[in-house]
């Protein structure tokens, strides 16, 4: 197999891990995902950031 | 909230990501350096005309190509990774972290990502110039990616231009031009590039040593190391000054960290500059700081001063001086800053309930404060501080930030160096018979490497605890997700890119011995 076409084989495999695996079942943007607009989010994160200790 | 903090959570997230990231650094230099040596080599080639320019030109875009194929896209899952386990922080950067990243990934990568394929399959399709424009842009299209992803970095380090949003919890930019041409910004993309074209000058030399000491492709090597060595020297005096600026930069934005890589726990006027040293815990340490001592050391007299400062009797603060204070330095205590975060923090919390009340008058005044200058400058400047359970939390790890400077420093000076005496016996035509030498440059391949991960080390563990200086500590930045999925993806990752560097070791190794064709 030439060098060319083992490179091709790698980056294909790997993208299909990164996107079609990792990126599906273990990465979601956790904001997008559970609050529905980006008032939620913020309001979200302030309370996250001012809570008192 | 941040009482109920899983530390071991925030430890495997910040594992994680510098697992990750320090994977990825492994291909980004090579990137960097070899785009720009294969770049002179072609116009040589084109210059000149002679085929061996050529064939010196393929060979070591084949070993380019390898790790171009490798390590590309590896640097998204970092991007995963904002959403995944850095929300808080993601939301909180806004778009001043965004708008370079989409750059990057629009304007620099898809300039790279177009022309490498012609740099690669448009030998004898596209006219000679065209092929050598082609290879230019590649070089400055790595280059350029590399600008955006340093300009948010340092933004991290010096957050400028901006100004925080207290509805949206967000910071918003308010001048492009200061986030990109801020100096932190510019210092960190010279030396960081800089770094990377030592990487590729050391890189190649050792190769071609390799081939030397087994008296193989004589012509190739010698015609590489004599390109290799002389871009590599002139890189190295940019990387020199540029880290003499970063450290000045270091010593008056983050005095902290200055103070950890020379491991200065009591500031000095005429301070001296540690070159080398060994840090042990100091015997009369019974405080939580954890103090270091060196049991052996080499000092420069007040050359430290005259690095932060410009001057050789000035007065560089050490940690305890910034964590108790020095007012006649002008240096607030740590529990002072803390307090005025706290109040930033409960503003926040009452701008909030205000709106959630619908108690406009409280809103309206508590709005007010934060577009007000003064208490942006004493209040909101230190929101991070409001996060911290004890003054001793902003000392970051000493020995880490003392090590990893001083092996950065030290193999930096050595590379130089040793490209001179390469280059001086080339140019004597002695090099082959110099076989120490030769040696030397095969096994001091790694040692680029481990330079450069040395200083991303010195970067981001020395501003611990903070990931945007004074604004945001790590606990504060983490999404509060299952401790035990992070722990997942750190195994996954962690097998994933070690298998992609052993391919990369693999098919390097075995395209090297093959040769050029």
């Amino acid at each position: 197999m030439t060098v060319g076409k083992k490179l091709w084989i790698i980056i294909l495999i790997k993208l299909f891990i990164m996107f079609a695996v990792l990126k599906i079942f273990f990465f979601p943007d956790i904001l997008k995902v559970n609050f529905k607009d980006d008032k939620e989010r913020g309001d979200y994160v302030i309370e996250q950031l001012s809570k008192p200790r | 909230m941040f009482e109920n903090i899983d530390t071991s959570l925030v430890d495997w997230s910040r594992g994680q990501f510098a697992l990750t990231a320090m994977y990825h650094w492994i291909f980004v230099p090579l990137t960097l350096g070899l785009s720009f040596i294969i770049a002179i080599m072609e116009s040589l080639y084109v210059k000149t005309g002679q085929e061996e320019w050529k064939k010196i030109t393929k060979f070591w875009m084949t070993l380019f190509g390898i790790n171009f194929a490798i390590g590309v896209a590896t640097g998204i899952i970092l991007e995963f990774e904002f959403g995944t386990n850095w929300s808080n922080y993601s939301w909180f950067v806004g778009d001043i972290f965004g708008a370079p990243l989409a750059i990057e990934g629009i304007m620099a990568f898809f300039l790279e990502s177009t022309f490498i394929a012609v740099m690669f399959f448009g030998w004898n399709k596209v006219s000679r110039k065209f092929h050598l424009v082609s290879t230019w842009l590649v070089a400055f299209g790595a280059n350029l990616s590399a600008l955006w992803i340093l300009v948010a970095n340092a933004w991290m380090q010096n957050p400028v231009g901006m100004h925080f949003n207290p509805d949206t919890a967000r910071n918003e930019m308010l001048n492009f031009w200061e986030v990109l041409l801020s100096p932190v910004a510019i210092s960190k993309f010279i030396h960081t590039i800089t770094s990377g074209y030592v990487l590729a000058a050391i890189f190649v030399i050792g190769i071609s040593s390799w081939y030397l000491l087994r008296s193989r492709e004589n012509l190739l090597a010698k015609r590489s190391i004599l390109i290799a060595a002389v871009f590599g020297i002139l890189s190295s005096v940019m990387l020199i000054f540029s880290g003499d600026g970063s450290a000045r930069q270091i010593a008056h934005i983050q005095p902290m960290k200055f103070a950890a890589l020379e491991g200065l726990y009591n500031g000095q006027e005429g301070a001296g500059l540690v070159a080398i040293g060994v840090m042990a815990t100091a015997p009369g340490d019974t405080n939580s700081r954890n103090v270091k001592d060196f049991t052996f050391s080499l000092e420069i007299p007040n050359f430290l001063s005259y690095m932060a400062y410009g001057k050789f009797d000035a007065f560089v603060p050490g940690v305890n001086d910034l964590v108790d204070g020095n007012p006649q330095r002008g240096i607030m205590s740590v529990a002072e800053k803390m307090e005025r975060g706290r109040f930033a923090r409960e503003s926040l919390a009452l701008l909030k309930n205000a709106r959630d009340n619908g108690d406009s008058a409280t809103y309206n005044q508590i709005k007010a404060r934060f577009s007000d200058d003064t208490f942006k400058e004493n209040y909101f400047r230190y929101f991070g501080y409001g996060f911290l359970d004890n003054p001793e939390s902003v000392i970051p790890n000493v020995p880490v930030a003392f090590y990893s400077f001083h092996i950065m420093v030290g193999l930096g000076f050595y590379f130089a160096l040793l490209m001179i005496f390469v280059l001086y016996y080339l140019y004597k035509d002695k090099l082959e018979n110099k076989r120490f030498l030769l040696r030397l440059s095969v096994f001091t391949i790694p040692l680029a490497y481990i330079a450069s991960q040395a200083g991303w080390v010195l970067a981001e563990m020395g501003r611990q605890p903070w990931v945007i200086q004074d604004l945001l500590p790590t606990m504060a930045a983490i999404s509060h997700i299952n401790t035990t999925t992070v722990q997942i993806t750190f195994w996954l990752f962690a097998v994933l890119f070690t298998a992609l560097l052993i391919a990369e070791l693999s098919i390097m190794f075995k395209q090297i011995k093959i040769g050029p064709k």
